[in-house]
């Protein structure tokens, strides 16, 4: 399988990355490379091998839904690019 | 009296505190004037010597209370990975710019508990995404080793200002993460050790993630003995990491020097592979023979999927990577750059924030889990890897550690291997295979390439038992007798 300019630019979207046209010719033969390397796993007879979900047999803890941590808004709002009392205030995100 | 940082390890430190041959605040003054001295290495980031200072005084305080702490008064320095409570977290990219992070990684807070002392964060390849310490925003990691001709030489990565201040001599020990060999493969190019433990013994929580299933977080320092201690201090189970495993923590060094008799060593013969450097196949025959004079039977075993642990990796690592690298968005902190709109915004931030190996990743991650491709990229990688598993399952039924080589070359130089990624990626031939099975893995330096260079040896155990590989490499150690040292040029 290889990929064109196109199918690239495509992937560059869906990672919201933004790509210079010279950057998209290199970041294609990069891509093509990396896949052909990839490809040999196809010779793996993979038949009824289960992929692997967990490394280590183990299953995911639960604990209690209860409140454990917060009422800490100078920590959480240390980073904020901006506030409003104690709200982060952010570029406009949902419609 | 003065002390020399260079000059000592871990353990060796620790019984001087308790002698009072010197105090931590002495022994953490050196190590920042050796750090210092050490900026044309660029192994660090930030420095933090008013902090390291404080840190110092408040443990002697303790060791003078008689509190002192598994490692108390120790100065060590932390790969940039790992969140710090009030200092720049920058994971080497221009993404997380200024972002100093309001907690601790559960990591480095066990270190700090046990005593030790925080000199700075170090240097490395861009969210741990690389194998020669080049894909830094910061700049690329110096290996202390100079070429003969004095050629300056890649420190090997991600982990490489971590082996590079750990083999200049300023920590006396450092954090690393392994993902795919970034612990191990830095190790053997600066002639130090390093382990990374089993998926799950450190807590994950607060390290900046690069690939959720195969990162594990581990220590870098100048014996064995130091990397048992670091690692008793750092492991745990953590309630906060939903993969940590809640399992005792044994005592590291108590059978340290229990020897190899009767243990069972295997020799897995797909590592053996075309074209390898003759060096280091000559100094794994004499690994085994080591082992061997020690009392240990030594085995050959099969690992037949070996050959194709490469691909996998190349797939599960960058389809983690992409997911994991979708949070930063420009929009909470970290960089921003503006566009006419909020795509735009996302974009412009990634397309300027994203160095171009991460970039490669995201694309590549992104590319193989997207609709109609999951399948034949995704779950076939995740299919092999656990043939991969079950061929070590096998050879443990039958042999209780395995010794390989850790890296296919030794320190090579700057921008000899940027051009193609695939060269750089095979620099992870031998480590990455234990990464996707979640085994502890070492690397030892065993020995100096003709041209006056470190190689590494590497070991592999079962799940969850560091205490029989920190064992074997002990012996592996003894008789390596590695004493070499690189001659301080950046000092000039």
């Amino acid at each position: 399988m290889s990929l064109d300019r196109t199918a690239v630019a495509k992937i560059a979207k869906l990672a919201r990355l933004k790509m210079e046209p010279e950057r998209l010719d290199a970041m294609t033969s990069e891509l093509n490379s990396i896949l052909s390397f990839v490809e040999e796993l196809q010779a793996v007879n993979t038949d009824n091998i289960p992929p692997m979900t967990s490394v280590m047999p183990m299953k995911l803890r639960q604990r209690e839904d209860e409140v454990t941590d917060g009422g800490k808004p100078e920590a959480v709002l240390k980073n904020a690019p901006q506030r409003q009392g104690d709200f982060y205030t952010v570029p406009k995100v949902v419609e | 009296m003065t002390v020399d940082p260079a000059s000592l390890t871990i353990a060796g430190a620790l019984e001087g505190l308790a002698k009072k041959d010197f105090t931590s605040v002495e022994l953490t003054q050196a190590s920042i004037e050796a750090m210092q001295a050490a900026k044309p290495l660029n192994a660090m980031i930030t420095e933090t010597p008013e902090k390291a200072l404080e840190m110092a005084k408040a443990s002697d305080a303790r060791r003078a209370a008689g509190k002192a702490g598994l490692l108390e008064g120790i100065p060590l320095a932390i790969k940039d990975l790992f969140c710090t409570e009030g200092v720049l977290t920058t994971a080497a990219s221009h993404i997380l710019d200024g972002f100093k992070p309001a907690y601790e990684s559960t990591a480095t807070a066990n270190l700090w508990q046990a005593g030790a002392v925080m000199l700075g964060k170090l240097n490395l390849d861009e969210f741990a995404m690389g194998s020669s310490n080049e894909t830094s925003y910061y700049g690329p990691a110096i290996n202390p080793w100079r070429a003969q001709d004095g050629t300056r030489l890649v420190p090997g990565g991600s982990s490489g200002g971590s082996a590079a201040a750990v083999a200049a001599g300023f920590a006396l020990g450092a954090t690393g993460t392994d993902t795919g060999g970034s612990i191990r493969q830095p190790a053997s190019l600066c002639g130090i050790t390093g382990i990374k433990p089993t998926y799950g013994r450190v807590s994950r929580w607060g390290i900046v993630a690069f690939a959720s299933s195969l990162d594990q977080a581990g220590p870098m320092t100048r014996s064995v003995r130091d990397s048992a201690l670091m690692l008793q201090a750092m492991a745990g189970f953590d309630p906060k990491d939903s993969t940590s495993v809640d399992t005792p923590v044994p005592d590291y060094t108590a059978s340290l020097e229990a020897g190899v008799k009767g243990l069972r060593i295997g020799i897995p013969r797909e590592y053996r592979m075309d074209g390898m450097n003759p060096e280091i196949l000559a100094l794994w025959e004499q690994g085994k023979q080591w082992l061997k004079d020690a009392g240990a039977e030594i085995v050959d075993i099969h690992l037949p999927h070996t050959h194709y642990a490469l691909a996998a990796y190349y797939i599960v690592a960058p389809a983690e990577a992409s997911s994991n690298l979708a949070r930063y968005d420009g929009v909470r902190y970290g960089l921003r750059v503006p566009g006419k709109d909020l795509i735009e915004m996302y974009e412009n931030t990634r397309g300027e924030g994203f160095g171009r190996e991460v970039q490669r990743r995201i694309m590549i991650g992104t590319y193989v889990l997207s609709a109609g491709y999951y399948d034949a990229y995704y779950t076939k990688a995740q299919r092999v890897r656990t043939l991969i598993k079950k061929d070590f399952e096998q050879a443990f039924q039958r042999v209780d550690a395995i010794l390989t080589p850790t890296a296919p070359n030794t320190a090579f130089p700057l921008g000899a291997k940027t051009d193609d990624p695939i060269t750089m990626y095979l620099n992870d031939v031998f480590t990455v295979p234990v990464n996707l099975a979640g085994l502890p893995g070492m690397s030892l330096p065993a020995g100096l390439s003709a041209d006056g260079l470190p190689w590494g040896l590497q070991l592999i155990g079962r799940p969850f038992d560091e205490a029989t590989l920190l064992r074997v490499g002990r012996t592996v150690e003894k008789a390596a007798n590695f004493t070499a040292k690189p001659t301080a040029w950046w000092r000039s």
